[in-house]
């Protein structure tokens, strides 16, 4: 019964909307599931946009997955940005000491989409 | 302090941290915690039925919805048999993992909440007890 997460291709970028929560038995798949469908866009050059908006919850297991997916994409030569997080998502995650350091984050979709070149 | 309802909750499997997590925001909204309170409690949960699972080896959640007749709040106690806490000190001052990890759940849970206690004893176990109270409305 695990959800899957689904992948968009807007405009030759790939959209990923996690929504509800990035539970601790789909986060696998998850990962999984991104780094295939950049490697099956293989030629084309788009970013990464994952937007985390629907996600209430980011602990440092799912943060450290966030951040790892986009290393990863990163690695595979896409530019990756995470955004939407939410107001009470941020000031957990840095109470917490939690900065998400060496991710590149927008305040929504229209600005990530805006980070990977893509015009208005 | 009353207690209006509590809950035990097996944390045996990977897939027993959600339900946790899940219980411990579904009592948040009773207990009428805003946004910022809830994804606090919410995330402590996580972290420490996570260590509970990971390095206790498993254990037990209780989960509660407390008042002190001026305030509502949760009140969450992780039980577990493992191996305890090597250095308490260390775990608690943050950046320390015996994992592959930052090391920041413990100490970054104690300041997500109100209230944190935690004792441990080698060979033993754990238990972490941690309250978040609802900011007062009106
Ligand atoms: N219930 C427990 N039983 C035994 N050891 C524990 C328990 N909880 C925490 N620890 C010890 O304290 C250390 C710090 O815990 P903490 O949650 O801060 O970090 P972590 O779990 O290693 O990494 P993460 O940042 O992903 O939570 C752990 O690495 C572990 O050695
Ligand atoms: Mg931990």
């Amino acid at each position: 019964m695990t959800p899957t997460i689904p992948i968009l291709r807007v405009r030759g970028h790939l959209l990923v909307s996690v929504q509800g929560e990035l539970g601790d038995d789909v986060v696998e798949q998850f990962q999984n599931d991104v780094l295939s469908a950049i490697e099956r866009d293989r030629g084309r050059d788009g970013g990464l946009l994952v937007d985390i908006s629907g996600l209430e919850v980011v602990d440092t297991y799912v943060a450290r997955v966030l951040a790892d997916t986009a290393a990863m994409a990163r690695l595979m030569g896409r530019h990756t940005v995470v955004c939407g997080m939410r107001p009470e998502v941020a000031a957990t995650l840095v109470q917490m000491g939690y900065m998400l350091d060496g991710v590149e984050t927008a305040l929504d979709v229209d600005d990530g989409l805006d980070r990977l070149g893509l015009p208005r | 302090m009353t207690v209006l309802v509590s809950e035990r909750l097996t944390i045996a499997v990977e897939g027993d941290v959600p339900v946790v997590r899940r219980r411990a925001r579904e009592l948040a909204q009773a207990a009428h915690f805003d946004a910022f309170a809830s994804a606090a409690i919410t995330t402590a949960a996580s972290e420490l039925s996570r260590n509970a699972l990971v390095h206790g080896g498993g254990g037990y959640a209780v989960v509660e919805h407390v008042s002190d007749g001026l305030r509502e709040g949760l009140r969450l106690v992780f039980v577990d048999e493992g191996p305890g806490i090597l250095d308490i000190d260390r775990a608690l001052r943050g950046g320390y993992s015996t994992g592959r990890s930052l090391g920041l759940g413990l100490s970054g849970s104690r300041r997500l909440v109100d209230e944190f206690h935690v004792e441990t004893s080698l060979g033993k176990g754990t238990r972490v007890e941690v309250v978040k109270w609802a900011r007062f409305r009106r």
